[in-house]
């Protein structure tokens, strides 16, 4: 186990340098260039970071500790798995682009909006790396507040209601998963996800559950997703489903599964029946969804469904796959929402029967909407095709007809894809789409372009990731073996 | 012949500070000239409370052994000690806040600043003060009645001294007659004790009881539910809250920053101390007589608190709801639950002073009261105050950007010790339906633009001069706020020192 402060820094630099914006009375250009570059040295942090991980160890990694009260046995305790250096990855890459897309279009009252981008930076690496009970509440907690902000102040028409919406569903669920942490660390003495014991009580297990599929979200706890998605922000949407979303299936792989063994056996097939109905409402919902960032927005809910018919299929090539989707999927709903925002500013609108016809005249963004739809609707050979495969050859070692409502998802996947990328950019030129509106930009390639190569890596090597996410090359064994 | 107890001087040092701070506060509004007297009074409450937390935190470094002074009729112990030096500095911020105050600041009144019964105000702020920190070391029932008169009286002057203005004075009086009722309630109780006992320090009651074998008793018991009662009427616990939201929205901003947090913790504080000194025996009964409290505290707290449109209406309700939270530590009963209340109050009382110090600002900005319609865009014009409010409101709320989270995670984590799981779901569900109202001022600060302001006519003569004072104060409250999350280590030391001078 190495120690190392790099961790530490990854949360606080972010932080950091949210309160130097908040403070100092900069200019808005100085203030967007500052977000950026602490963006990219957060990114270059990683890179360093995931060059020196042992994934042969594996094991905690990169680990700090501190007491914060010791009264009761809270610890400041951060580190990362091979799993969660993959998510931070996530985070730091989104981010950036996020970051850039916002001082790209030049929102209003940058030093507010840069100070709250880079404080839900540092507040979601916090997520994926803390290692303590509590203090992944606290960062849990802390994600929401700029996000709050985020999406209320700089949001749609109909922002008011989605952030209400947004806040009271999933601090409802998190909320329930605080007395479940107070329970659980009074009664085992320690809030430590390392040391702590894992427990066999139902009711636990349900408080963390609630929070996670509320936080994923999962059917029938979504309520949130739609107008959240398609009033924040794009930038915001883009970071809120590809990443933070990601919280609650990380929630469930990190918590949930490997401290509650016995109640997650209790509890799997409910937990496995909720995610294939997600899975195929999701899926339905976006095939029927009259604008852009709804087929995305119920794409991404039934992506969610996948990734946890992947955990709780308990099997090593169900993690594994789930590991890779989540990252996979991160980068493709990064990217669709950027697109999104994008395809926004030129027509004025999301709707799809008000587009159309985009493709001529604008080589650039039919190019780059084809190649992440393809990669979305996982042609083989691509990242999410493997994440995809994974998963359903892990949910078929548990039972043959969980991975036949995948299979049978992943049509879907395809249908709504192509009705997307044709409405959007074939078919005749809709009535919103002027003549004029320009192709992308070199701005928004330079957000876009390395989030697409991301993908592509990926879809190159994705053992890159679904081999070095749990100790070892091999992808068997229960997850709480393996990192714990 | 009458013998004179022995006086330890040094333990009532906190109180003579701020005592003579307000005689001296006194003769100044009668040798200083007029245009002076702001000035001098101002000076001289700073002075005192700052005299007051150098001696209180020289007594909680000077007082590891606890124990009672003065005929045994006043505690001199690290609790005592540590709930004056958080009264004081309450007091510290106080001045502060009330430098610019302007009696009668309503949009009809003349607008210019008046500078009549200043130096009264700074005086009858150090008395209230003094009383509190007398209160919190009360070691029987005649001083603990007395102290609370003390205080009280000076609030009630307090919260009327806009006597121009009507909000002011019904606060005044309403106070005044139902804290009233309060003490009454305290001293029949006392009263109903000492019959039974037939002894008024504290722990000569658990004595009595334990000797004599008193613990059912009935007039012990209804003069335990009646101090109960007039505790809860001091913390503005429900069902014991009706003069807290009429009283907090009428009285001077500045007075009722002071009462919601100064106030509560001074109230909070002791009756921990009288419970678990003087009623050991009958814990069984106010552990649940409190569980009901809080529970009464959270539920009616918070959903008055959803369709109040009056920011200081609405934070009044919220000090209800955190009552109910703080009670839940108390009603553990514990050592942790001892712990969980004073660490609790830091951080609340920081958030609570400072959420009123920012709507003063609003309300001189304006002149009018401040409502989520007057507060609409007050985060995107004074930045650093919205800021600020920000963080008070998410603090209150529990989210971890300030103590207010681990004093909540404190108090369930005590409830859960004691072994009641059910009141850590009431919190939970409490926290939950707070986060509406705190968010709708979050809402109207920043989400609202301010052309939806609803003020009428224009201001008249532009918005005042930024108040540096005021600021520092705001400041002072948000480093403790945020502060208390980063050092809980040393703060629950801290408490944990003070809890030990309880009998646990």
């Amino acid at each position: 186990m190495t120690i190392s402060s790099v961790t530490s820094l990854l949360i606080w630099l972010p932080i950091g340098a949210a309160l130097v914006v908040w403070v100092l009375p900069l200019s808005r250009y100085a203030t967007g260039s500052l977000a950026v570059l602490v963006s990219l040295v957060e990114v270059g942090l990683w890179i360093e970071q995931a060059a020196r991980f042992d994934f042969d160890a594996g094991g905690l990694q990169f680990s700090q500790r501190a007491s914060w009260f010791s009264d009761l046995h809270v610890s400041y305790h951060v580190g990362e798995y091979g799993f969660s250096l993959w998510l931070v990855g996530l985070t730091v890459v989104a981010m950036a682009a996020s970051v850039g897309y916002g001082f790209w279009v030049g929102r209003e009252r940058p030093r507010a909006y840069f100070g709250l981008q880079l404080f839900l930076t540092g507040a979601t690496v916090g997520v994926f790396v803390a290692q303590d009970l509590l203090l992944f509440y606290a960062f849990f907690e802390a994600m929401l507040i700029p996000l709050y902000v985020l999406v209320g102040v700089w949001g749609g028409a109909g922002r008011l209601g989605a952030t209400i919406k947004l806040l009271i569903y999933t601090m409802a669920g998190s909320l329930f998963m605080l007395a479940a942490i107070v329970v659980y660390g009074l009664k085992e003495g320690t809030f430590d996800l390392v040391d702590g014991p894992t427990s066999a009580s139902r009711w636990l297990f349900l408080g963390f559950m609630l929070a996670f599929l509320v936080k994923a979200p999962l059917f029938p706890f979504h309520g949130w997703l739609p107008d959240a998605y398609r009033e924040a922000p794009a930038e915001v949407t883009a970071v809120l489903s590809g990443v933070i979303a990601k919280a609650g299936t990380y929630g469930m792989l990190r918590i949930a599964i490997p401290t509650f063994p016995e109640p997650t056996s209790y509890y799997r097939t409910t937990v496995l029946a909720l995610a294939a109905a997600t899975l195929v409402y999701g899926s339905v919902l976006a095939f029927r969804s009259p604008d852009f960032r709804g087929v995305v927005a119920y794409s991404s809910l039934a992506q969610s469904g996948l990734i946890t018919l992947g955990l709780f299929s308990g099997t090593g090539l169900g993690y594994d796959g789930a590991v890779l989707q989540m990252v996979a999927h991160g980068l493709i709903s990064a990217s669709l929402f950027l697109i999104a925002g994008a395809v926004e500013r030129r027509t004025a609108t999301g709707e799809l029967r008000l587009l159309g016809g985009m493709a001529r005249g604008r080589p650039a963004l039919a190019t780059l909407l084809v190649t992440v739809g393809i990669i979305a609707l996982a042609v083989p050979g691509s990242a999410s095709f493997a994440g995809e495969f994974l998963i359903l050859a892990g949910s078929y070692q548990r039972a043959w007809w969980w991975a036949s409502i995948g299979a049978g998802a992943i049509v879907l996947a395809a249908m709504y894809m192509l009705r997307l990328i044709s409405a959007v950019l074939h078919e005749a030129r809709g009535p919103a789409v002027a003549d004029e509106a320009m192709d992308v930009r070199p701005g928004e390639l330079a957000l876009v372009v390395p989030l697409v190569a991301c993908l592509l890596a990926l879809s190159a090597w994705p053992a890159g990731i679904s081999h070095h996410s749990f100790a070892g090359d091999a992808p068997s064994g229960v997850v709480q073996g393996q990192f714990k | 012949m009458i013998h004179a107890p022995h006086v330890d001087w040094f333990a009532l040092s906190t109180v003579l500070a701020l005592l003579g701070a307000s005689g001296v506060a006194l003769l100044g509004a009668v040798l200083v000239p007029r245009p002076a007297q702001r000035a001098f009074a101002a000076t001289v409450a700073a002075l005192g409370f700052t005299g007051g937390i150098v001696a209180s935190v020289w007594l909680y470094v000077a007082s590891a052994s606890g124990h009672r002074v003065v005929a045994n009729a006043f505690y001199r112990d690290r609790w005592t000690a540590l709930a004056q030096a958080i009264v004081c500095a309450v007091g510290l911020a106080t001045t502060l806040l009330s430098v610019e105050h302007m009696p009668g600041w309503s949009r009809d009144a003349d607008r210019s600043r008046r500078d009549d019964h200043v130096a009264e105000f700074f005086a009858l702020l150090l008395a209230s003060a003094a009383g509190m920190a007398f209160f919190v070391g009360a070691a029987n029932l005649m001083t603990l009645f007395l102290s609370l008169e003390w205080l009280s009286i000076a609030l009630y002057v307090m919260c009327a001294i806009d006597y121009d203005r009507e909000g002011s004075l019904e606060a005044g009086l309403k106070y005044l007659v139902v804290g009233s009722f309060g003490s009454a309630t305290l001293l029949f109780g006392s009263a109903l004790v000492y019959g039974a006992t037939g002894s008024i320090g504290f722990p000569e009651i658990a004595h009595a009881v334990s000797a004599r074998g008193l613990s059912h008793d009935v007039l012990l018991v209804l003069g335990l539910a009646l101090v109960i009662a007039g505790l809860a009427f001091k913390s503005s616990a429900a069902p014991f809250h009706m003069w807290t939201p009429d009283v907090y929205q009428g009285a001077p901003t500045p007075v009722t920053a002071f009462m919601s947090s100064a106030t509560k913790v001074a109230a909070l504080v002791l009756a921990l101390r009288v419970l678990a000194t003087a009623f050991p025996q009958e814990a069984r009964l106010w552990t649940w007589a409190f569980a009901g409290i809080a529970v009464a505290s959270l539920t009616i707290g918070n959903l008055a608190a959803l369709v109040q449109r009056d920011v200081k209406r609405i934070l009044a309700y919220s000090s209800i709801s955190h009552a109910g939270f703080v009670l839940i530590g108390l009603s553990a009963g514990t050592a942790l639950g001892g712990r969980a209340l004073m660490y609790y109050l830091i951080p609340y009382a920081a958030m609570a002073f400072g959420s009123f110090a920012v709507v003063a600002a609003r309300e001189r900005e304006l002149g009018v009261p401040v409502t989520l319609d007057t507060i609409a865009g007050f985060g995107w014009e004074r930045p650093f105050l919205g800021v600020a409010m920000w963080f008070f409101l998410f603090g209150l709320a529990g989210l971890p950007l300030t103590g207010g989270f681990v004093g909540k995670f404190y108090v369930l984590a005590a409830a859960y010790d004691h072994g009641w799981a059910w009141l850590v779901i009431v919190g939970v569900l409490a926290t939950l339906v707070s986060l509406y109202y705190y968010l709708g001022i979050v809402r109207a600060m920043y989400m609202r633009p301010s052309d939806e302001l609803r003020v009428g006519a224009a201001v008249a003569g532009g918005s005042p001069p930024r108040e540096a004072l005021l600021h520092v104060s705001v400041g002072l409250a948000l480093a403790v706020a945020v502060g208390s999350l980063f050092a809980v280590e040393p703060l629950v030391d801290l408490a944990r020192h003070a809890a030990s001078s309880l009998p646990f």
